[in-house]
């Protein structure tokens, strides 16, 4: 599933490119330039597939990603809880490429070069670009856990933050784990992917040991001094459907841990557990962070432009968890989706020498399950404000739900369907 | 390599975008592609292009080829609370009448049965 065979797509991609240069920005409807996309998630595939629905197929598109098919980390939290499956989560990245026309290589790019307008791949070969878009999601910040520097440490404590192999692994660990034990669950200090992931993730944990091992326990061990997205909901969920099945300890940021006995370290205090699960902090992905772009906090990208989302590279965009986000904007999948069509709009316009749409807007929804069946949401409209340069949340719009319900936990799965098939088929 | 969608979808749509533009406000000022972008960003929960994939139970209606007034009622009662509603009320609120409008157009102008569905 890598796609067209390297060899053809190098000499397709070269001659898009030839193409490109010699036409210029003339948009003549034949070759209306090549975009190289890195990283086929939220962000990377929705760019992907808008850039040839809205260019009528002119823009030439290659996504690149290392991994086979897309796992979704929306909904993943239901994997770990044991209502859902792997399969569920796992889309093919095949009508990307079969009905779409996006050149979809799996492979990892490990060098931009943005003077020459080209990437180079891990297999060997360079790719070049007449834009680039850069959509890596985040990586973790392994020195502020010490001994998760080690990568086999690492197979026994795990973040599972990033859907995939690890989700089904956590999953395993707390099915192994007897009745009475301990899960522990770290967060790190804001921003990271995500902002109600954890307490998700905590929700649902505690569902399963409500049902199979009930005299087990969920401890939060947050950095943050407080729950940092749909607090009140899941407070009365926890207290209305977990009572002393869930811990919640605030200020208890994570330093280290022992892995062999599974010993969480803060500052002052040691936390022993039978599961631990550790979400590290966060930062963009490698390949935006090490390519020259201006950083935020040396963590997140710099957006130079909000009605492109170019970074302070020419050429360069960014899209998803990796860029510093704009006020109230949280590092959503929604948000990534979103943050693709204002991009692949953008691009289209840059391409054919033209400006962009003026006054772009961005829309976020996050459901999360708060047991099973049953969800909870957050929502906020962002409007560009041409006097900030900036997008700004719009005041009186937006909130969360009233309570948790079935219906909700159904638009959920609904939410789920629409947003996978806006992507990638 | 096969067009996505007709040619004749792309007219109708920029005839539909131009027209509610006149209504809104002078039609020189109105990016040409602003309703199909204010459109898109429903098609998280709506599909692309309004095409909804159906879960049961849902409720998240189709918008293709809906008619213009009719999207554009249902929108209205959503943010004026007259239509009841988990999320749609709070997203609806953050959307001007003219953004609203030629969201409506676009929908109106979409195909039922082209787009994302398989």
């Amino acid at each position: 599933m890598s796609g067209m065979k390297r060899r053809e797509f190098l000499k397709t991609g070269i001659a898009a490119g030839m193409l490109a240069g010699i036409n210029g920005c003339a948009g003549n409807g034949r070759s209306g330039g090549h975009v190289v996309v890195v990283g086929g998630g939220y962000g990377g595939a929705t760019v992907a597939k808008y850039l040839r629905l809205w260019s009528a197929g002119t823009v030439q598109v290659t996504l690149v990603e290392r991994q086979a098919n897309f796992v979704s980390c929306p909904l993943s939290n239901l994997v770990i809880g044991g209502s859902k499956h792997m399969d569920d989560i796992t889309l093919s990245y095949r009508q990307l490429q079969d009905k779409w026309g996006v050149r979809v290589i799996q492979d990892e790019v490990i060098t931009v070069n943005s003077e020459k307008r080209s990437i180079s791949l891990q297999t060997g070969g360079t790719i070049r670009y007449d834009r680039l878009v850069l959509s890596p999601g985040i990586d973790f910040i392994w020195d502020d856990i010490p001994a998760l520097r080690s990568p086999s440490a690492r197979e026994q404590i795990l973040h599972a933050w990033k859907a995939g192999p690890q989700t089904q692994a956590l999953r395993r660990q707390l099915e192994q784990m007897p009745d009475g034990g301990v899960y522990a669950l770290s967060i790190p200090r804001a921003p990271y992917r995500c902002p109600p992931g954890p307490y998700e993730r905590a929700c649902l944990v505690a569902d399963y040991f409500r049902k199979h091992k009930p005299r087990s326990k969920v401890v939060i061990l947050d950095a943050n001094e407080d729950i940092q997205s749909k607090k009140g909901l899941f407070k009365q969920a926890w207290n209305d459907l977990y009572g002393k099945i869930i811990e919640y300890r605030p200020l208890s940021e994570v330093r280290d841990v022992d892995v062999a006995s599974k010993t969480a370290i803060l500052e002052f205090d040691r936390f022993k557990a039978d599961v631990l699960n550790i979400v590290p902090p966060q930062r963009a992905g490698r390949i935006a962070a090490e390519s020259g772009l201006g950083l935020i906090n040396r963590r997140w990208v710099e957006v130079n432009d909000w009605l492109t989302l170019e970074s302070t590279t020419p050429g360069i965009h960014v899209l998803g968890d990796a860029l510093f986000p704009a006020p109230a904007m949280p590092k959503s999948g929604h948000m990534a989706n979103q943050h693709g069509k204002l991009a692949a709009a953008a691009i289209i316009r840059l391409l054919a020498g033209e400006a962009p749409n003026p006054e772009p807007v961005l829309m976020n929804t996050c459901y999360s399950f708060v047991d099973a069946g049953s969800a909870i949401h957050v929502a906020s409209v962002h409007q560009y404000d041409a006097a900030s340069r900036n997008v700004q949340p719009v005041k009186g719009a937006g909130g969360v739900s009233t309570a948790r319900s079935e219906h909700e936990a159904r638009v959920a799965l609904g939410w789920a369907s629409n947003i996978w098939a806006d992507m990638l088929t | 390599m096969k067009l996505p969608f007709p040619l004749a979808a792309l007219c109708l749509l920029a005839w539909a975008s131009s027209a509610t533009a006149e209504l809104s406000r002078p039609e020189n000022t109105v990016d040409r592609d602003l309703g199909r972008n204010l459109a898109a960003t429903c098609a998280n929960c709506h599909g692309t292009n309004g095409q909804t994939q159906e879960v049961p139970g849902s409720g998240l209606a189709p918008l293709a080829g809906v008619p213009e007034a009719v999207t554009l009622r249902k929108l209205a009662d959503f943010r004026n609370g007259e239509r009841p509603a988990s999320i749609m009320h709070q997203i609806a609120r953050g959307y001007s009448d003219a953004q609203l409008a030629l969201i409506a157009a676009y929908f109106a102008a979409q195909r039922q049965d082209t787009g994302s569905k398989q």
